[in-house]
């Protein structure tokens, strides 16, 4: 394991922060995003059933392979066409 | 850590050393030595003091293996590197030693100074800890990706400023690792000898680079130069670092050929460091604090050292007070560099009407007195003044007179240009720089009839004024 000093003046935290929590589902446009793994689509079928109930509108992606990050270009995507994504881990 | 050293003698030797073998026989001969054993704790028989992880000889600071010591009253008296027969017996204090041997044979190098052994070594025996917040990186983490991604990069890929990289660069300087060197703006928060040495190793500086820019931090930090508001204005400028003295040399800056460019690593990493401090310590960044319109390539980096060597003239840190043999760091807020293009003239008069016709244009030929500027003269073109007995001071005056233009050519609205002096200001003869706003550094390459501009920032207590501290 690398560690590293701090450059800084220590003003924030070390760990990034997690990003702004959404308030309403309202209007949003919520990512689900399947890894290919087996069974994450009947994960995924069940949340899209549950949020779509609540409001928010869905939109499906799945990553060519579970063993390798998201291609640049899925990421961008889900960025622009999303307010929030659930990544779905199964087997 | 001081470690209890038994009175007696105390042999420190390796396995992997052919002279450490070669003794084998001397030390039978020896009554009750102590021997410990750098690399394998049954060499040369079970028993030994296993020091495979080097505090012992860390402790005695083992150059050599083998080393003969003689202790008494915990303290080393005497000692003996490699094989050396008259003073293993001085040593000792027994003749007639390893008989059959040669006289002499030298000695092995000492693992503490294996490079990845000394720099742990140094790092848990350092007297002073670290300070500086420890972030882990994730195990998936490539470093340096990590380093963007924190966000102190400024743009380009940063060195891993770990514990033994600060170490080591903090053996650049005697200064204490806690001493405050300045309080750091914008966020004005206390600004470290430590915190200089993380970012100058994330800058690539080498150990011996580090007084250099802890004295270009602590000049940032002074309310003369002001880097608060040079590091927040919507103009290009930044910190331009000038070194002046024997330590441009003995650090192997670059005043030559492509000084104000790219190809050496002082001149290079040194202005980097200075700006990483300004971003990581002072918070100063691009786009938040840091509202520069344009910006300029200078404020990656901008430093370059003056060539003092067969200059006609008093250096830049001579005309600012300070001794030729004194090595000193200025700062200067500007950007550029413009140019000056003069292939022809061989009379000072006629370089100086060349130089102030481009001067003219800093910052907008309808201002005064608002910017300063620092000419980098090059070798060529200071041959032409130099072999007319021109100094500095008789160029800026010339320059002055040159430059000093009816107030009523320079007033907003003249000649069609909204842009201009306010009325109030533009009365009589108006000279374009204060009288300590024009400065002359000598370099650049030996070929070449050009010199160049760099024009500053607002200047004085608004602004930012030339600042020179010396190295220490």
């Amino acid at each position: 394991m690398t560690i590293l000093l701090d450059p800084t003046a220590e003003r924030s935290p070390a760990h990034r922060p997690l990003a702004a929590r959404l308030e309403t589902l309202d209007g949003v446009t919520v990512g689900l995003l399947d890894i290919s793994k087996p069974r994450g689509d009947i994960f995924l079928d069940r949340l899209e059933e549950l949020l779509g109930s609540r409001g928010a509108a869905l939109r499906r992606y799945a990553k060519p392979t579970f063993a390798k990050p998201a291609p640049v270009d899925l990421r961008a995507r889900i960025a622009e066409e999303c307010g929030a994504v659930i990544e779905a881990l199964a087997d | 850590m001081a470690l209890p050293l038994t009175d007696g003698l105390l042999i420190v030797v390796k396995r992997d050393c052919d002279t450490c073998h070669l003794v084998l026989p001397v030390l039978d001969e020896l009554s009750d030595p102590v021997i410990a054993s750098q690399d394998d704790p049954t060499f040369p028989h079970d028993g030994v003091i296993d020091d495979t992880e080097l505090a012992l000889s860390w402790e005695l600071q083992t150059e050599t293996t083998p080393t003969v010591y003689r202790i008494e009253g915990g303290e080393v008296v005497e000692s003996a590197a490699g094989w050396h027969r008259g003073r293993w017996e001085a040593v000792t204090g027994v003749s007639g030693l390893g008989a059959g041997l040669p006289d002499f044979r030298p000695g092995c190098g000492s693992r503490i100074f294996e490079p990845d052994v000394h720099d742990r070594l140094l790092r848990e025996h350092s007297p002073s800890a670290l300070r500086s917040r420890r972030v882990d990186l994730g195990s998936a983490e490539d470093p340096f990706e990590a380093m963007f991604a924190r966000g102190w990069s400024d743009g380009l890929p940063l060195v891993p400023p770990t514990e033994e990289r600060v170490v080591r660069m903090l053996a650049g300087t005697d200064r204490d690792p806690d001493e405050v060197v300045c309080v750091m703006p914008p966020d004005l928060v206390d600004c470290t000898v430590e915190k200089v040495a993380v970012n100058a190793v994330m800058a690539g500086c080498l150990p011996d680079h580090l007084p250099v820019v802890l004295a270009a931090v602590e000049a940032a930090a002074t309310d003369s130069f002001n880097i608060h508001g040079l590091a927040a204005t919507t103009y290009f400028s930044g910190p331009i670092v000038i070194v002046n003295g024997p330590v441009a040399k003995r650090i192997s800056m670059n005043s030559g050929v492509n000084a104000l460019g790219p190809g050496n690593r002082a001149n290079a990493t040194i202005g980097r460091a200075l700006n990483l401090v300004v971003r990581n310590v002072g918070g100063s960044i691009p786009g938040g604090v840091d509202r520069s319109t344009l910006g300029s390539p200078g404020k990656l980096t901008f430093c370059f050292a003056e060539d003092e060597d067969g200059s006609p003239w008093d250096s830049l840190a001579v005309e600012r007070g300070f001794a030729r043999d004194e090595s000193t760091v200025t700062l200067f807020a500007g950007h550029g560099p413009t140019e000056i293009w003069d292939q022809l003239s061989r009379t000072p008069e006629s370089l100086a009407a060349s130089f102030a016709g481009q001067l003219q244009r800093v910052s907008h030929t309808k201002l005064a007195l608002m910017f300063d500027a620092v000419v980098v003269v090059s070798p060529e073109h200071a041959r032409v003044f130099g072999e007319a007995e021109w100094d500095k001071p008789r160029l800026r005056a010339k320059l002055m007179e040159r430059l000093t233009r009816p107030g009523h050519e320079m007033l907003r609205g003249a000649a069609g240009v909204a842009e201009g002096m306010p009325p109030h200001l533009a009365r009589g003869p108006i000279p374009k720089f204060r009288d300590d706003g024009l400065w002359f550094v000598r370099a650049g390459g030996g070929a070449g009839l050009f010199s160049a501009i760099l024009p500053g920032w607002v200047n004085g207590d608004m602004g930012s004024r030339l600042t020179t501290v010396a190295i220490r």
